[in-house]
């Protein structure tokens, strides 16, 4: 067998290293940017597993104990609960308000559509400083003492703004036609919105609601601001934070965590095998 | 709402109907009879108004003056799901989160009918597509889908059907299949079916009558024949096909011809075929009607001499010559390549000649370029 | 064409009649944001001018209409304003360096990936972001696995401290309101069709000038989007200089907060809202306006 030297052009590795970065920069970046995203969640799940007494500052051992039983810290799960039911209410009231909002805004023409563009803008271009600090004067004023409810009132109205955006732009990506055919087709103006429009926006009030619930959960400021003697979440490791966090706080933490994110590819998979079916 | 189907059978009667938005009127006093059982085409440019009237037959623009009758019964203010009417929406309008099957039983169910499934089986069977029951609209090809939104809209058998563009987004050979097929239905089915487009050869290939609209007005209306042989306007003319128009003055009648002088050189016209209000005209033949020979033949029929080739394209079955005349303007003769005779080249000296029954005289004070230039595409 | 914008505009209500209807749905939404949002701020404008109660009683004012609150509390402190929107700036900044290519590379060069990358942006933000911003403070702080490194490599020196310094504050911020400025990124950039940028790069242009010239004017929509989204809550933010800072980081909501809880000075605590809710406004109307991009709201 007789073999020609074929000469292969090989580039000095340093060459070769500087082209494939070139044609891959972009794709390195990503990776530099999720480890960077993901490094604090990597090092709260990674502490959760920490076998500390008290506080969580330095590395001890590796235990289950925090998983086994998060509310060995009764701080933790009292708070927890608290900001589960506060979140709860909130996301239902503000969800329910901003969808009807964001359906007249999105399928009527009225008089004083801008002025309420421009009340719903508003909420979301206050700092939250101001939002917590005007609403507890106001309450204080009235002889309402910070707790509860006025928690509660405090999150559906910083919800209802994200709700309406959220929703408006679902019933705005919505062909009319589709509407119009249905009308077309014998459905009343009430069967149409129940058989067409609503479950076509459906998503959209569902990535609202969870949307709002995540930011009832992990708001601190207005909370700190109208709570009073009330614990959230939040407000348990701000308070807690000096004096170190129960490692039961890291549970908590990467479990919704996890929760979360289950819920958002179980969402996506539906709606995949939905498409696909 | 149940037998909205069959009460009001008909015609479809549009009176004196104006649809004006702020700045202008879509539609303009506009009064059309369309026949029950036919195939009738609303064809003009984007902006015609022939969406806008569609949209009103249908119900989901209202009318600012006029009335809109089936039969008997007026429906002009009628819901859209009061009136016995189903449209196939460009685009087709299928709902994403509903099956095939379900998209098919939505107005037979909205009307309350409970038993659905053979109803709907047929209706499937009719667009040949009964495998895709179970399918949802986004899997679909467009050409499945469009077949599924008129199945959805005929199941209901309406008194009139209306297609908005219904083959605008399919492909080109599609579009030809889906034309006979269409056509093909509505004689199985036998509803009125009213046809929009802006493709006139869609419109003149499937309609029984075609509506010519322009500027919110019905320029000329017809079977595709008479419409296309006998214009009565430049617009029409232009709009339909290619003319040749060519000034002249009326100098003379002959029994049943008008003699037309056409820059020095007679030539004549059927009364019948002339839309001419005084002496001045526009007269019109047709490229296709023309015969082209060289200078020294002899035919007889109707004649213009002294033109010459200033271009020749070859395409296939004929030969497309652009022929300058004495007096300048640019005549366009479409020659059949079948009598094995070469085409004449660039620069011949020719005549040409046609029989007189072809052309036709269209009122001289017209603008010559009407319709000419209007986008096609939308 | 105006016919056709007349008839799209009126596709949306099928009758075009005036009705009650979209009226009944606002109210009770509108309702709710004027008792608990519109009434909340004008009583803040009425408490900003009020002066302490003859009493003397702690946390007792009465309406005196006293101006001056807002000149003595604006240079009381001008300091913690400024640090306020230079802090937010450069978080902003930083973000969108950070979240034009993140977002850049998930709406172009993740093919089936997509939607599972633009999850995993928002994911870390499920994690309560008070944990998250302390998980920062222990890997940056004296314990954590990157300061001894650091200072072994003599890259800082042995008193230098990566926490409780203006540094940690702003990447605090910027961590923290990275998925509100990618978000809105990516969805500009995903919205553009790939076959634009191919005809500007058969029109000769190379790529940085195709980015230049198409893509990020496209993208500008999302730009504006993420910058507010990131600036308005970076501005009144004070808890990473509360957790990342020292008292020289003080940011104006800092301010705000101790006045209100510890001094119980009202009045000023409503002064100095007053005027950051002013001046981000003031900040956001020109900078819409500039960037041309108000059908954004």
């Amino acid at each position: 067998m007789s073999t020609v030297e074929v000469p292969v052009p090989t580039l000095p590795f340093g060459k070769r290293f500087t082209r494939w970065f070139g044609r891959n920069t972009i794709r390195i970046y990503a990776v530099v940017g999720f480890t960077y995203l993901f490094i604090p969640v990597l090092y709260t799940f990674a502490f959760s597993f920490n076998d500390s007494a008290k506080s969580n500052l330095t590395w001890v051992g590796f235990t289950f104990k925090n998983w086994q039983n998060p509310c060995g810290a009764p701080e933790v799960c009292d708070a927890l609960g608290n900001s589960i039911r506060i979140g709860l209410i909130a996301t239902t009231v503000a969800t329910i308000l901003g969808t009807m909002i964001a359906f007249a805004l999105g399928r009527h023409r009225f008089r004083g559509r801008s002025a309420t563009n421009t009340l719903i803008f508003l909420p979301m271009a206050t700092p939250e400083v101001v939002l917590g600090a005007s609403l507890l004067a106001m309450f204080l004023n009235f002889g309402i003492n910070p707790g509860f409810w006025p928690t509660v009132i405090a999150h559906i109205m910083f919800c209802i703004s994200f709700v309406v955006v959220t929703v408006k732009a679902r019933i705005a990506s919505l062909d009319p036609r589709l509407e119009q055919a249905a009308m077309d087709l014998y459905a009343n103006e009430r069967e149409t919105f129940r058989r067409i429009t609503l479950p076509l926006v459906a998503p959209g009030i569902a990535g609202a609601a969870l949307l709002a619930f995540s930011l009832s959960f992990d708001d601190f400021i207005i909370t700190n601001f109208n709570s009073g003697t009330i614990n959230t979440f939040p407000k348990f490791v701000y308070v807690s934070a000096g004096r170190g966090i129960p490692a039961q706080a890291n549970v908590v933490g990467s479990s919704m965590f996890f929760l979360a994110l289950f819920i958002v590819l179980t969402g996506e998979l539906i709606g995949r095998k939905r498409r696909k079916r | 709402m149940a037998d909205a189907s069959t009460s009001s059978r008909g015609d479809l009667k549009l009176t004196r109907i104006t649809k004006s938005y702020s700045d202008f009127n879509a539609v303009d006093d506009l009064s059309l009879t369309i026949k029950e059982g036919s195939f009738f085409a609303l064809l003009g440019p984007s902006g015609c108004g022939k969406t806008t009237t569609l949209r009103m037959i249908a119900g989901l623009e209202e009318p600012t003056a006029g009335s809109i009758h089936i039969g008997t019964t007026d429906i002009t203010t009628m819901k859209p799901y009061q009136r016995p009417v189903n449209t196939v929406f460009q685009n087709y309008a299928l709902f994403p989160h509903l099956s095939i099957y379900e998209n098919i039983a939505f107005g037979l169910r909205r009307r309350g009918i409970k038993d659905v499934k053979s109803a709907v089986d047929k209706a499937l069977d009719l667009v040949e597509l009964p495998h895709l029951a179970d399918r949802k609209p986004n899997q679909l090809s467009g050409g499945q889908q469009q077949r599924i939104a008129l199945a959805r809209a005929i199941i209901n058998r309406p008194a009139l059907l209306l297609l908005d563009e219904p083959l605008g987004a399919l492909d080109l050979k599609l579009r030809r299949q889906m034309q006979i097929e269409l056509k093909w239905i509505q004689k199985e089915v036998g509803l009125t079916f009213v046809h929009v487009t802006h493709d006139q050869e869609e419109a003149m290939t499937m309609a029984d009558t075609v509506a010519l609209m322009h500027d919110g007005k019905i320029e000329q209306m017809g079977s595709p024949a008479d419409l296309y042989d006998n214009p009565k306007s430049v617009f029409v003319a232009n709009f339909l096909g290619q003319s040749n128009l060519i000034d002249g003055k009326i100098v003379d009648s002959d029994g049943d011809n008008f003699v037309v002088d056409l820059f020095g050189q007679k030539v004549s016209v059927l009364k019948s075929r002339s839309s001419a209000k005084d002496a001045s005209v526009l007269f019109g033949i047709r490229p296709e009607k023309l015969r082209i020979q060289p200078s020294d033949a002899d035919k007889p029929g109707n004649v213009l001499t002294g033109g010459r080739i200033v271009d020749v394209s070859y395409i296939g079955v004929s030969t497309q010559y652009q022929v300058e005349m004495p007096w300048g303007q640019e005549i366009m003769v479409f020659e059949q390549n079948d009598d094995g005779i070469p085409p004449l080249a660039k620069g011949d000296g020719v005549r040409l000649s046609w029989e007189p029954i072809f052309s036709f005289a269209l009122d001289g004070h017209e603008d010559a370029t009407a319709g000419s230039e209007v986008e096609v595409s939308e | 064409m105006a016919f056709l914008q007349a008839a799209a505009k009126r596709a949306n209500s099928f009758t075009g009649k005036p009705s009650r209807l979209p009226y009944l749905l606002l109210l009770p939404g509108l309702a709710f944001l004027s008792i608990f949002f519109i009434l909340p701020i004008l009583n803040l404008a009425a408490t900003s001018t009020q002066s302490p109660a003859a009493s003397g009683e702690i946390g007792s004012y009465v309406q005196t209409f006293q101006f001056s609150n807002y000149v003595n509390a604006f240079l009381e402190s001008r300091e913690q304003f400024a640090r306020s929107f230079i802090y937010a700036t450069l978080a902003t900044l930083l973000a969108l360096a950070i979240s034009y290519p993140l977002a850049y590379a998930i709406a172009f060069k993740s093919g089936r990936w997509k939607n599972l990358l633009v999850v995993l942006v928002v994911a870390p933000f499920f994690t309560s972001f008070l944990l998250r911003t302390i998980a920062w403070k222990q890997i940056l702080g004296e314990n954590g696995p990157v300061v001894g490194p650091l200072r072994a490599l003599h890259l800082i020196g042995p008193q230098t401290t990566l926490t409780a310094s203006a540094f940690a504050v702003v990447t605090g911020m910027t961590y923290n309101f990275l998925p509100f400025m990618t978000l809105p990124l990516y969805a500009s950039l995903d919205r553009i069709d790939p076959r634009t940028l191919e005809a500007a790069g058969d029109l000769y242009a190379n790529g940085f000038t195709t980015f230049r010239k198409v893509t990020f004017p496209l993208s500008l929509p999302g730009v504006v989007a993420g910058t507010l989204l990131t600036f308005i809550p970076a501005a009144g933010d004070y808890v990473n200089a509360a957790i990342l800072g020292n008292p020289s980081t003080k940011m104006v909501g800092n301010v705000i907060d101790s006045r209100f809880f510890r001094i119980v000075d009202y009045p000023t605590a409503a002064a100095l809202s007053f005027m950051l809710m002013a001046a981000i406004l003031i900040l956001i109307t020109v900078y819409i306006r500039r960037s041309g991009t108000e059908e954004l709201i």
